[in-house]
């Protein structure tokens, strides 16, 4: 049996050995052009924050610094923190939707220098309550928060104990939500649902199925143009309003999103800094990219790709 | 993690049917009864005084010092010496390792578009080895297995992902088995080294990931060593078992022969252990692989990234083939070295005429393997899989068209579940122990401690009751307590009921054993979103995922207690004309008692390691506390201290329980 066994061996490496003489493509033949771009550029570490748009941003920049500038892109996913963490190890050179994040702004950049500002991304970052559309169809009044009492008891839950439930998202997510309930004076309760993920599900939910659902969202969002959600006007923004957390009675601010980026990339003269430095678009633009990622979903490069090959002018400003 | 009952082995003990200790159990029943009467009585006069709760942005001084702490360590991590000799030098080691696993099976190289192993050497290379080390039948499912990875589409995901673990399963054997050896020989390294690795399995993860990329930077070390830290400790558990459970006899002839320790060691306690330590390597590859998509969260590289990124779209189907691709490798790497213990323990002594032939076929399989993996490494069809993954977008497909249905269709009837049970079971028994002063709470939980598992356990009950008070925690503790009791009452519901039937039919076992196995590793995600959209984000929804998780493993643990039931005393109760229902309730349940307590004791730190994931899903309270300290800098120290509030109920309630399951056993 054993011969048998050394035979059927021998034959089977006899016959692996003619497959190999006489067919395929080697490893390395047809694809030496594909490494040839590596320019002046060098390598450039992008963090991609976890969600949608932050992604969308990602894409077309990784897209632009490849092919036009010849740059080797690391991405890197990686929340908030982290990411801002990884300006000072080196580990990170840009990222490129940041909220506000006054507290992250005040360690790396003020107090650790290892992070700098680079201009604004030109989208207008919008965060609030909202409900589902065909709530704010069925009783239009309730996108005043004046009249949120009269609906509160339609709003409980299992998990807000009496109250109406106010529903929050992740944790990293810029909120002043039990402040502004308490506040305020609403008869709502803030339950934490923990994740973007739980968030849009219950969103989805509502719409289908005519339930009462209030939380907090934010645009551009991908997720609006499947359910385009309405915002809730909560007291107007005053500059100032909200210096003292605790006291904040006032809606949130419209935020300017913005990029950071390393001292040290800052420095580099890298072409990739100038293209972040110069990167800007509009809300439209970001939620066109976005809604090919999550909606039609593309890979974010072949999203990138598209919207790149449609929107060759605003490109070329940026890599000038 | 799979065969998990060999995970805290110490603790099953013999069992006996004990008729005379009736009268005790009896009068253990009406203490526990008093006391819990006794709370609800002062719980109704001393209602929402001293509850200790702390809202959800408020901060404890204690938790501002470990801000400070975690500060200052990022600020001079770039003079510090420690980090500059030590901790650099430790991730470069790593790193090293890593990169080169990765070149080998799923990164290009600088000089190849391509690794340098393709799918056919590593499917070549991983039949070879299965066959190698255990039998034809494994190989032929792992080269089904991994060559099923690659029709999935997720061939490069899967190789990385396979890349990591093997790193962090290398890095952690080579502490957990020289540790694990120790402890099975000095009492005294055992009882100090075992708190420790209660902490490193029950602390979150999440809790030490940010400051790993501080100490490790950004990338493979930090994801390898975060892996490793987990999968360790179920390796030195099962080696010192293993060393442990050598009989006495055999060591003292050995010793009577004149062996010195280390031939005792090598010649006697190794060989002989070989068997329990190779299904400690097996825990470690599980508890590895459970971890992949939380280190996708520090770009760890892989099928949790691809699982991370779909769920950001709610894409259910992708994360579902990703997830997929875990399991099999999972049930895979399983098998192969389940099956590779088997031949630790049938090798020794045996020698059917196949032996002979063995080392022939050996050296043949190795020809045919490096042939295999010369021509991936040669040519572009063995390279790289070929297809476009058309069997994961279907799988996808089908996954998504059968989630929207459910969501469509059981919406109304899961409500209702979800409101009984919230209603009727849950709110009431959290509002006992939240709105109860601390005290009253902290004394009741030392009472029962005391009542059920003794004066030691009641001691420790106490120590965790003061440590959970100094958290500044303890109003979400409790909240978490709540949903962690309700979903242990839960899972032991599920492990009787479907324990019972696996235990007495080996048919249902071998049917439900692999669903079992795929509920433990799937990462908890997947199926959390269509749960999110049946059950809403609530505490219900959390309790859920911690049930699918955790039943698996009280399950199990249950079918082999009431297999365990030797065979003529159920034949025994049959001739004397018990009927199925009498035979399950007098006779197998009563004399798996010892399995029970274990399945109550394992299902209960397999539900507190999901809080974490129910704080992503509505659950609030601790999970909520220790997310938001990863998310956020400001709520670091708190989320550190929610971690060690989880870490706190674990232990009070493992030594509680393996108290009372030594006193039902003895």
């Amino acid at each position: 049996m054993a011969r048998h066994f050394r035979a059927g061996a021998a034959g089977l490496a006899v016959l692996g050995l003619t497959l190999t003489a006489c067919s395929g493509a080697k490893v390395g033949d047809d694809s030496a052009g594909g490494s040839g771009s590596s320019g002046k550029c060098g390598t450039f570490n992008l963090a991609i924050n976890p969600w949608v748009g932050y992604e969308a941003n990602a894409a077309v920049l990784a897209y632009v610094a490849e092919h036009d500038l010849g740059c080797k892109v690391e991405q890197k996913n990686l929340k908030e923190e982290i990411a801002w963490q990884g300006f000072g190890t080196g580990e990170v050179d840009a990222v490129v939707e940041n909220w506000g994040h006054d507290d992250l702004k005040k360690k790396y950049i003020t107090q650790q220098k290892t992070a700098v500002e680079a201009g604004t991304t030109g989208n207008k970052g919008l965060i609030g309550w909202y409900v589902p559309p065909w709530l704010a169809k069925a009783h239009p009044d309730i996108l005043d928060w004046k009249n949120l009492d009269k609906y509160a008891s339609k709003f409980k839950t299992s998990e807000s104990g009496g109250k109406g439930q106010l529903l929050d998202g992740d944790p990293s997510y810029v909120t002043n939500d039990e402040a502004l309930v308490k506040n305020l004076k609403l008869d709502f309760k803030v339950v934490y649902a923990g994740s973007e993920t739980a968030l849009i599900q219950a969103y989805r939910n509502a719409e289908k199925n005519k339930e009462w659902v209030i939380g907090y969202f934010y645009e551009p969002q991908w997720f609006l143009s499947e359910v385009p959600l309405k915002k809730v006007s909560l007291p107007a923004y005053k500059t100032g309003c909200d210096a003292d957390a605790e006291k904040v009675a006032c809606d949130y601010p419209v935020y300017n999103l913005d990029k950071i980026v390393s001292a040290k990339f800052a420095k580099s003269g890298s072409p990739a800094y100038d293209l972040v430095k110069k990167f800007n678009w509009t809300n439209d633009d970001q939620n066109t990219v976005a809604k090919y990622i999550a909606v039609d979903k593309m890979a974010p490069e072949a999203a990138a790709k598209k919207w790149v090959e449609a929107n060759r002018g605003k490109v070329d400003a940026w890599i000038k | 993690m799979m065969t998990v009952a060999m995970e805290k082995p110490e603790k099953t003990g013999t069992v006996e049917p004990a008729p005379a200790r009736r009268v005790r159990t009896v009068n253990r029943a009406v203490v526990v009864a008093a006391i819990l009467v006794l709370w609800l009585v002062l719980f109704a006069v001393l209602r929402g005084k001293q509850t200790l709760s702390l809202a959800a942005a408020d901060l404890t001084d204690l938790h501002r010092w470990f801000n400070d702490v975690n500060d200052s360590i990022g600020a001079d991590r770039n003079s510090n010496p420690l980090f500059l000799y030590f901790f650099n030098e430790i991730r470069l080691v790593i790193d090293t390792l890593v990169t080169f696993v990765q070149e080998l099976i799923s990164q290009p190289s600088t000089d190849r578009p391509v690794p340098q192993i393709g799918w056919l050497g590593v499917v070549g290379i991983v039949g070879y080895v299965s066959w190698a080390v255990g039998n034809w039948r494994v190989a032929l499912l792992a080269v089904a297995g991994f060559t099923f990875l690659g029709l999935q589409g997720l061939w490069q995901e899967s190789m990385d992902t396979l890349a990591l673990t093997l790193s962090a399963v290398f890095v952690a054997l080579l502490f957990a088995l020289p540790l694990g050896v120790w402890a099975g020989l000095s009492e005294r390294f055992h009882r100090i080294v075992t708190p420790f690795l209660d902490f490193m399995q029950t602390m979150p993860t999440f809790v030490y990931l940010a400051p790993l990329t501080l100490f490790f930077l950004i990338g493979p070390a930090s994801a390898t060593i975060a892996t490793a830290i987990y999968a360790a400790p179920p390796a030195i558990r099962i080696t010192a078992h293993a060393i442990r459970s050598v009989p006495r006899t055999t060591v003292e002839a050995a010793d009577s022969m004149g062996a010195t320790r280390r031939q005792t060691l090598l010649k006697v306690l190794l060989p002989m252990s070989k068997r329990t330590v190779v299904m400690g390597v097996n825990q470690t590859i599980m508890a590895a692989l459970a971890m992949v998509t939380i280190a996708a969260l520090i770009d760890a590289p892989g099928l949790g990234k691809t699982v991370v990124q779909a769920l950001q779209s709610l894409d259910v189907g992708t994360a579902f083939n990703a997830g997929l691709a875990i399991v099999v490798m999972a049930i895979v790497l399983d098998r192969v070295t389940t099956a590779a213990s088997a031949r630790a323990e049938t090798a020794r002594g045996s020698d059917s005429p196949f032996l002979k032939w063995r080392r022939q076929l050996l050296a043949a399989g190795a020809v045919v393997t490096v042939v295999l993996a010369y021509l991936s490494h040669t040519y572009v069809w063995a390279a790289e899989f070929p297809g476009d993954g058309g069997i994961g977008s279907s799988i996808a497909k089908t996954t998504a068209d059968v989630t929207t249905w459910a969501q469509d269709n059981l919406s109304g009837l899961t409500n209702a579940f979800r409101d009984a049970l919230t209603n009727g079971l849950l709110n009431p028994f959290q509002t006992v122990l939240t709105d109860s002063p601390w005290w009253l709470v902290g004394a009741a939980l030392v009472a029962l401690g005391t009542v059920l598992g003794g004066w030691r356990a009641g001691v420790t009950t106490a120590v965790c009751v003061g440590l959970l008070v100094g958290t500044g925690v303890w109003s979400d503790g409790m909240t978490t307590l709540a949903s962690t009791a309700v979903a242990t009452v839960l899972v032991m519901l599920l492990g009787v009921v479907l324990g019972v039937w696996m235990g007495r039919s080996a048919l249902v076992d071998r049917l439900l054993r692999p669903t079992l196995d795929a509920a433990q590793v799937m990462p908890p995600f997947v199926y959390l979103v269509p749960f999110l959209a049946l059950f809403g984000a609530t505490r219900f929804t959390a309790i859920v995922a911690a049930v699918v998780y955790a039943a698996p493993v009280a399950i199990k643990i249950i079918a082999d207690g009431v297999r365990a039931v030797p065979e003529t005393t159920v034949e025994a109760a049959t001739s004397t004309g018990c009927n199925t229902w009498q035979i399950i309730t007098k006779v197998q349940l009563p004399m798996s008692r010892g399995a029970l307590t274990l399945a109550t004791n394992q299902g209960l730190i397999y539900v507190l390691s999901m809080v974490v994931v129910g704080g992503l899903v509505g659950a609030g309270a601790l999970g909520y506390d220790v997310v938001a300290g990863f998310s956020q800098g400001q709520l670091y120290g708190k989320g550190l201290a929610a971690g060690l509030a989880i870490v706190l109920l674990g232990v009070m309630f493992d030594r509680i329980t393996q108290a009372a399951a030594r006193r039902a056993g003895a």
